[in-house]
């Protein structure tokens, strides 16, 4: 009998872990985790690739995390199955873990689509320690990569591997790449440094069938393109996306869309279960629904905020929206919201673009609010602006200096000033 | 804790609050060194706001509930329970500018090396931090609060 239990100890599990701590301090946790050291930086599995970052720099919390907080850690263990009447999980050996309050943080697993071909030896998923681990281990005898999706994950072990001397081919059916978070100018600032770190990107296609070598047919060899071109490589790496991991649920009484629903408190509608992270659908506040955003940060606060409730201090969640800060081949992009609207004409937007330089600044308003931020090589004051957007802070009179190299606190109305930077509290 | 608490009624926006900040954070601590000698200079971890006639100085809040520490792919960026101070570790940042995104008031900046962030510390060893002993028109004052 454990009074938390929470299964999947990553993003989301820490940060309930860490909020239910802060609120009750004795009552016994217990986590579940398929891994055996679930405290580390997913984000960061690139870092590892590319041999900038070990495994140990890549903790994010401390070693003795799971200790600290008085928590019995269950890890390299798999839950298998739920009971909501009898309020327990059963675990793969057969054992019952009871609980009181349950949150479901089983995050993402990587979408592979049905193809020929993805069964071979040299195919790799980009999600975990251990997908990076199989992938470094193979890298030592490779030369040529193919990355099939252009997306975050795509793009990051994209520039992992050029780091690692590699040939690498990006394949993205989109036009553009990053297109959930650039438009073509942004994404163009990105083609143009990868392609002059040596990467080829093909878009507007995608990769049809896997093949093996004609010595080895089970291991990795080129990949055929839908209009039938033949790449060769020994690495494949699919990147496409990840779905929630929702099979513990899957038919159960919790509701389920893609993933799983969940209130603004992270309750599912069944009592005293909670659910938190990729494996959610939680609230975007720039499209105001519920929906799938399988990103890190958010993870953690809507773990932050599932812990505080099962702790029993009510905390509602003020929502999330698509939002990441990256850095490829060198050039800081942090995108936010609504960054590249289809009808035009029923925004404002403003724009400073200044290809030479890689720099490029958007704002998308409506009504003389904020929805959407891209900033390609100077993020400086990514963080005012976003405040701007969540509190929908009316920026009808400064809004003009929002891309500007002057823009400052200074320019917010008296009385938002006063009350965000002067006082502060 | 220690909070800095900028007055804009009475600031003339001279901007020495990032001089002696710059100065706080350089190897040799000398105003003419730091100046003239150190290379790259450090940057200064407060930023004077200016709007003419508007202008104040800030720097990090070490906010109650930190968005840059929650939001913190590498867990570089910790809250101390004890002092309440948010606590940059250079040797774990990624420079994945995650923090930078969600501050409010822009108080991450980045470090020369353009691979990590600097913020500002308080200046731990010093009895008043840089910036608010050389405000010549005490625009910055410290209150003490409960971290």
């Amino acid at each position: 009998m454990s009074k938390y239990v929470i299964v999947g100890a990553s993003a989301a599990g820490i940060g309930a872990v860490e909020a239910i701590r802060d609120v009750d301090p004795v009552g016994s946790i217990t986590v579940i985790s398929e891994e055996l050291c679930p405290q580390y930086s997913r984000p960061m599995i690139s870092d590892f690739v590319s041999g900038k970052a070990t495994f140990q720099k890549m903790m994010c919390r401390e070693d003795d995390f799971w200790n600290k907080n008085n928590v019995q850690a269950l890890t390299g263990r798999t839950a298998t199955s739920l009971n909501f009447t009898e309020k327990y999980v059963a675990l793969d050996k057969g054992e019952r873990v009871s609980y009181e309050k349950l949150l479901i943080a089983t995050g993402g697993k990587p979408f592979v689509p049905k193809m020929e071909g993805t069964d071979k030896e040299g195919v790799f998923t980009f999600t975990s320690i251990s997908d990076a681990e199989r992938l470094a281990a193979k890298l030592e005898n490779s030369k040529n990569a193919v990355v099939i999706g252009a997306g975050l994950i795509g793009v990051s072990v994209t520039e992992a591997l050029v780091k690692r001397g590699l040939n690498v081919t990006i394949v993205e059916l989109q036009e553009k790449i990053l297109s959930l978070l650039l438009d073509s100018k942004g994404s163009d600032i990105i083609e143009n440094v990868m392609r002059k770190a040596g990467v080829t990107i093909i878009t507007g296609q995608s990769v049809q069938r896997i093949v093996g070598k004609p010595e080895n047919d089970r291991s990795v060899g080129s990949v055929i393109l839908t209009k039938g071109d033949q790449i060769p490589c020994d690495a494949v790496i699919v990147a496409i996306g990840v779905v929630p991991r929702t099979e513990l649920v899957t038919g159960t009484e919790v509701k389920l869309n893609r993933g799983i629903i969940v209130d603004n408190y992270m309750q599912t509608n069944v009592p005293d279960v909670y659910a938190s992270g990729d494996v959610a659908e939680t609230y975007d506040f720039t499209l105001n629904q519920n929906r799938l955003l399988p990103l890190w940060p958010l993870a953690v606060a809507e773990g932050k905020v599932a812990g505080c409730n099962m702790a029993g201090k009510k905390t509602e969640y003020s929502g999330g929206t698509n939002m990441s800060s990256l850095k490829y081949f060198g050039i800081p992009v942090i995108s936010i919201g609504i960054t590249n609207p289809k009808e035009e004409t029923a925004y404002e937007i403003l724009v400073k673009h200044e290809p030479e330089k890689n720099l490029y600044k958007k704002v998308v308003l409506k009504d003389n609010m904020i929805i959407g931020i891209t900033l390609v090589n100077d993020v400086e004051r990514a963080g005012t602006l976003f405040h701007l957007m969540k509190n929908r802070i009316n920026v009808k009179k400064f809004k003009h200096e929002l891309i500007s190299e002057n823009f400052s606190l200074a320019m917010l109305p008296a009385g938002l000033r006063k009350t965000m930077c002067l006082g502060c509290a | 804790m220690k909070r800095i608490i900028a007055n804009e009624e009475v600031c003339m926006g001279c901007g020495l609050c990032e001089v002696y900040c710059t100065v706080q954070h350089s190897k040799s601590k000398d105003i003419v060194k730091a100046y003239n000698k150190e290379s790259p200079r450090p940057i200064s971890r407060v930023r004077l706001e200016v709007a003419k006639p508007v202008s104040f100085a800030i720097q990090c809040r070490n906010c109650e509930d930190a968005p840059c520490v929650s939001a913190c792919l590498s867990g570089a960026m910790t809250k101390d329970e004890k002092t309440g101070l948010v606590t940059h570790n250079k040797d774990k940042c990624i420079g994945c500018w995650t923090c930078v995104m969600v501050c409010p008031y822009g108080a991450l900046k980045t470090d020369v090396s353009g691979k990590v962030v600097a913020k500002c510390d308080l200046c731990q060893e010093l009895e008043t931090p840089a910036c608010v002993a050389n405000c010549p028109n005490r625009a910055l004052t410290v209150k003490e609060v409960k971290p």
